[in-house]
């Protein structure tokens, strides 16, 4: 237990005991009890639990950071451990985010405005063995095929994917499209980026997973694969697209992030509440702070001063 | 009847024994080629049908679930049961973290005081003088430079955070893995009771019971000591019974002339005389905590483990292994210290001292350490280490490993390649390819021979269990994966820890090494070996191997040295050349210990399959790691039950193996 919360309690117990009638409206902060944020480690959902966390520390209430794993969170949410939640993107968390609203103990506090993109993506120089890209045909090319294979995967191609967990249907892409590639998934996206970077430094021709808003595609040049556009019938319908026979021939559906909160803290914090209700921020925004973060290497607490401080216009609706 | 008695008593049998026993091994094997070539008429041999399945993943979902959200003992819900516990036990971290990094507010009203945290400069000169204190310069000097680095690469709250969890961890699990040694040591029954809490403790990855501990115990430190104990702790009782089995006949039975009580005996007599062995454990105990750090980072813990990861994931491995080496660096400190306070002898002119000058060190360190503190609030330079002076090397090594990646890559990838093309996919296809039912039965059978009916049965039992709840595949690939990579690490390490053991020179070179290897963590390597041999199995055996290895290296190491003298001594009388001492005395004297290790090696091989499953193999680790982000407790526990039991049967047959070795050389005979 903080000590300081062993004053601050007999103190505000103390003010209130020499007693003027509660006020009709809560006063805020509602509670000295620390707000838990959910820190999962990227810098960009850091940096939005920081800008959210300083702008409630300017209204009088106590901060925590927490560091939670990005799905794993979601328990914590359940039983209180954590009060607001990292965004969950809809393109990696879809399930977890149904399970968690389902339970009645989390709360869906609506999207945070920046759309997220999660593909197959290849640094430029792939181009040059598989002439064509971004157009998904060019993945065909048996030249290109075998650019792409590695000792595990021969003959095939290999597409580099995040953990199983993070689903993307790529195997049914795969075979929908009649693409001669085999995906190997890594175990974490540790490993992932890992693996990426270091075939980027030494130029071998790679093609996997990547996402925006994210420091990988910020700091190595490269492109999307451009697939047919997506659909909700595409998933659904064989009968749908190229193939007539498989669902799946077509790329991934966009989405957006979530916001979170424990149910249970709605009474607690409703002003906190509140200011999470109407943050938003937009792509613009997100892939500044993550270029300023991660890129040139600012450290994230003073990224998120120096946003507060320039963009007042911006937050002070969120805070009325 | 213990395995050993067992065994033993199936050596002395072994005229009696009907013929038909030699045959069962080469049955089973027979009946494992039969169904291979079989195949297709009995499916359900090589592939369990989805019917078949026991969904004991859901059962223990479910059970978990109620007992987390809703089984309440009177009028209290078990998990604020838990919560309570949980309070008191971290009570000690939360005090300690507000010594060390907070600051602690004092008094009331108007009339507050905050008193800062010890100043930085204090805490190094403290462990200097605790390293004084012990009895060695060069230990202070590391010590102080230890905790100046901390402070330099601008880690010092972390360090400190980390510093608090470790203290406390490691005094519990000392004291929790020494009561469990002697209980275990003084009634079979209880020995055979715990032994296999123990392996399930060692053995299930701690992502299988992450999300049990986190529901219990919410984020916090109590959660994190919860896992680092478990961790932590079997390696202390095991060394402990092991050290309490083996002490000297004779200077027992002294105690026991002397008219010592039991617990006189045990504390007085036997626990000293052991020193050396149980040092090992308390060794093993801080060791296996600082692995943990970065796990308990990522359930709230803070402290280096944090930085350590967040470096990592965003690919500042310079960063990361700077923070890595605080952890391992700290490891040492705390390591040599406790092994230099164990190994003191009482000093009869010290103890007519008067208290102060028999403490001087101790006390001088803190003096000096609360002196810098008051004067922080002077010099704001010594509260809190000026972010001005902070150094880090972290680009250059970044570039390290750039440059390998870029220039070794052709020859890398050409061993990788051969090395998976020819051994790693032989071997998973082998794996494979055996039938389930060829294999359990193959498994009891070599039971059976080993250990009797009761071997056999517990061997079958628990390999059919992996089975029936559907792992079968996933429990392949763990194995083929574990036995190649501990052989390669047995390979390894028995031999180097042959010559260590002899040449106290390299023993010296090689420690930091090992303990390096041993607490880094192993994150950090993980990373750069992927970025090296890409995703896939073949980083996972060479995570795995440069792990194991140096529990190897140290177990031969001990064990050779404890062989005891006279035993050798008696063998030069007797004319033996050094090559026969070698082989008929000090390797079977040190056989026991060696399997000790090797099997320490096993289990611990076993506990990095969690962290391979990060790199992307398909096996169990990767159960618990998807059951970790989809919060079900009953896959993750299912699935970390699975890797307990391979762990388990091995240990046991490989047990079983050595006593009625060592039974046919006559070794037990007089002997505990």
């Amino acid at each position: 237990m903080n000590a300081g919360r062993l004053i601050a309690g007999p103190l505000l117990a103390a003010a209130l005991a020499t007693g003027i009638a509660a006020p009709a409206t809560a006063q805020v902060p509602e509670s000295e009890d620390p707000i838990k944020l959910a820190m999962i480690g990227y810098s960009g959902d850091n940096l939005i639990m920081l800008i959210y966390g300083k702008l409630i520390e300017r209204l009088g209430y106590t901060v925590e950071y927490t560091p939670a794993d990005y799905l794993g969170q979601f328990a914590g949410l359940e039983t209180g451990d954590l009060h607001i939640g990292s965004p969950g993107w809809d393109t990696t968390a879809k399930a977890a985010l149904k399970a968690a609203f389902d339970t009645g103990q989390v709360l869906n506090m609506g999207d945070i405005g920046i759309p997220v993109f999660e593909d197959w993506w290849y640094p430029l120089y792939v181009k040059d063995v598989c002439p064509g890209l971004p157009d998904w045909t060019a993945l065909k090319n048996p030249d290109c095929v075998k650019a792409l294979s590695v000792a595990e995967t021969e003959p095939k191609a290999r597409f580099l994917s995040g953990p199983i967990e993070w689903g993307g249907h790529d195997q049914e892409r795969i075979d929908a499209l009649g693409l001669d590639f085999e995906v190997i998934h890594a175990g974490s996206d540790a490993a992932l980026t890992a693996d990426f970077v270091a075939a980027i430094k030494r130029k071998q021709p790679i093609v996997g997973w990547t996402w925006e808003p994210f420091w990988l595609p910020a700091l190595y040049e490269g492109e999307f694969v451009v697939w047919p556009a997506y659909e909700d019938a595409c998933y659904d319908d064989p009968a749908w697209g190229e193939n007539p026979e498989k669902a799946f021939d077509c790329g991934r559906p966009n989405g957006m992030m979530w916001k979170t909160a424990w149910a249970g803290g709605e009474a607690i914090w409703p002003k906190a509440y509140d200011v999470w209700r109407k943050m938003k921020l937009d792509s613009k925004t997100m892939g500044e702070l993550v270029y300023q973060s991660d890129v040139e290497g600012v450290p994230t607490d003073a990224v998120a001063e120096k946003w507060i401080a320039e963009n007042e216009a911006t937050w002070k609706p969120w805070l009325e | 009847m213990t395995a050993a008695e067992g065994a033993a008593g199936a050596v002395r049998n072994a005229a009696a024994r009907p013929a038909w026993h030699a045959a069962i091994v080469p049955a089973a094997l027979a009946l494992i080629v039969a169904l291979a070539v079989l195949a297709p008429q009995v499916p359900w041999a090589h592939l369990l049908p989805d019917r078949w399945v026991v969904p004991v993943d859901r059962w223990v979902g479910d059970a978990a679930k109620w007992l987390l959200r809703e089984a309440a003992i009177g009028p209290w819900l078990v998990r604020d049961i838990f919560r309570g516990m949980g309070a008191v036990i971290e009570a000690p971290i939360v005090a300690l973290q507000h010594v060390l990094v907070k600051g602690v507010e004092l008094g009331s009203g108007d009339a507050v005081i905050a008193v800062p945290p010890v100043s930085w400069l204090g805490v190094a000169v403290f462990f200097a003088a605790l390293g004084l204190a012990a009895g060695d310069v060069r230990l202070a000097v590391f010590a102080g430079a230890t905790f100046l680095y901390a402070a330099v690469i601008g880690l010092w709250e972390s360090t400190m955070m980390t510093l608090a969890l470790v203290v406390v961890a490691v005094a519990y699990g000392v004291v929790t893995g020494l009561l469990m040694g002697v209980l275990m040591h003084r009634s079979t029954r209880v020995a055979r009771a715990i032994t296999p809490l123990l392996d399930f403790m060692q053995t299930v990855p701690v992502f299988g019971y992450l999300v049990p501990a986190l529901l219990l115990f919410g984020y916090g430190p109590a959660a994190a000591l919860f896992i680092t104990l478990i961790y932590a702790v079997p390696p202390m009782a095991r060394v402990t019974a092991n050290a309490l089995a083996q002490a000297n006949p004779e200077t027992v039975e002294l105690g026991r002339m002397a008219g010592c009580s039991p617990f006189q005996l045990l504390h007085r007599v036997m626990l000293p005389s052991e020193r050396p062995r149980l040092m090992l454990g308390v060794n093993q105990v801080i060791m296996l905590t600082l692995n943990m750090v970065i796990i308990a980072s990522m359930i709230g813990a803070g402290g280096l483990g944090y930085d350590v990861w967040q470096a990592l994931k965003a690919l500042h491995i310079g960063k990361g292994a700077e923070a890595g080496l605080a952890i391992t660096l700290l490891a040492i400190v705390l390591d040599r210290l406790s092994q230099r306070f164990a190994a003191r002898r009482p000093d009869h002119l010290q103890r007519a001292l008067p208290f102060l000058l028999r403490h001087r060190f101790v006390l001088g360190g803190l003096g000096l350490a609360a002196l810098a503190t008051l004067l922080g609030h002077a010099v704001p330079a010594l509260a809190y280490y000026p972010a001005d002076w902070t150094i880090t090397s972290g680009r250059f090594w970044d570039g390290v490993v750039d440059w390998i990646n870029v220039s070794a890559h052709g020859a890398i990838g050409g061993v990788r390649d051969f090395l998976l093309l020819n051994l790693l996919r032989p071997v998973k296809d082998l794996a494979l390819a055996l039938p389930w039912v060829g294999v359990v039965v193959l498994v009891g059978a070599v039971g059976f021979r080993l250990g009797g009916r009761r071997l056999a049965l517990i061997a079958f039992s628990l390999i059919l269990f992996i089975a029936l709840v559907g792992q079968w595949e996933k429990a392949m690939i763990s194995a083929y994966l574990i036995a190649v990579a501990v052989l390669i690490a047995a390979l390894i390490g028995v031999p180097i820890g042959i010559v260590c053991a002899r040449s106290e020179r390299l023993h010296r070179l090689v420690e930091p090494v090992l303990d390096t290897l041993q607490t880094l963590p192993s994150f950090v390597y993980l990373i750069p070996v992927v970025m090296l041999f890409s995703v896939g199995d073949f980083s996972a055996l060479v995570a795995v191997v440069l792990y194991a290895v140096a529990p190897a290296i140290r177990y031969t190491d001990s064990a050779i040295r404890q062989v005891p003298a006279p035993a050798i001594e008696a063998a030069r009388a007797f004319g033996a050349s050094r090559r026969q001492i070698d082989r008929r005395v000090v390797l079977p004297l040190a056989l026991p210990d060696i399997v000790l290790g090797l099997n320490q090696t096993l289990m611990l091989g076993i506990s990095m399959l969690v962290i391979t499953a990060l790199v992307g193999t398909r096996d169990l680790g990767q159960e618990t790691l998807i059951a970790l982000s989809k919060s079900d407790p009953g896959r993750g526990l299912v699935a970390g039950v699975c890797v307990a039991f391979i762990a388990m049967t091995a240990d046991r047959l490989l047990t079983a193996w050595v006593a009625r070795r060592r039974a046919g050389l006559g070794l037990d005979a007089g002997r505990g």
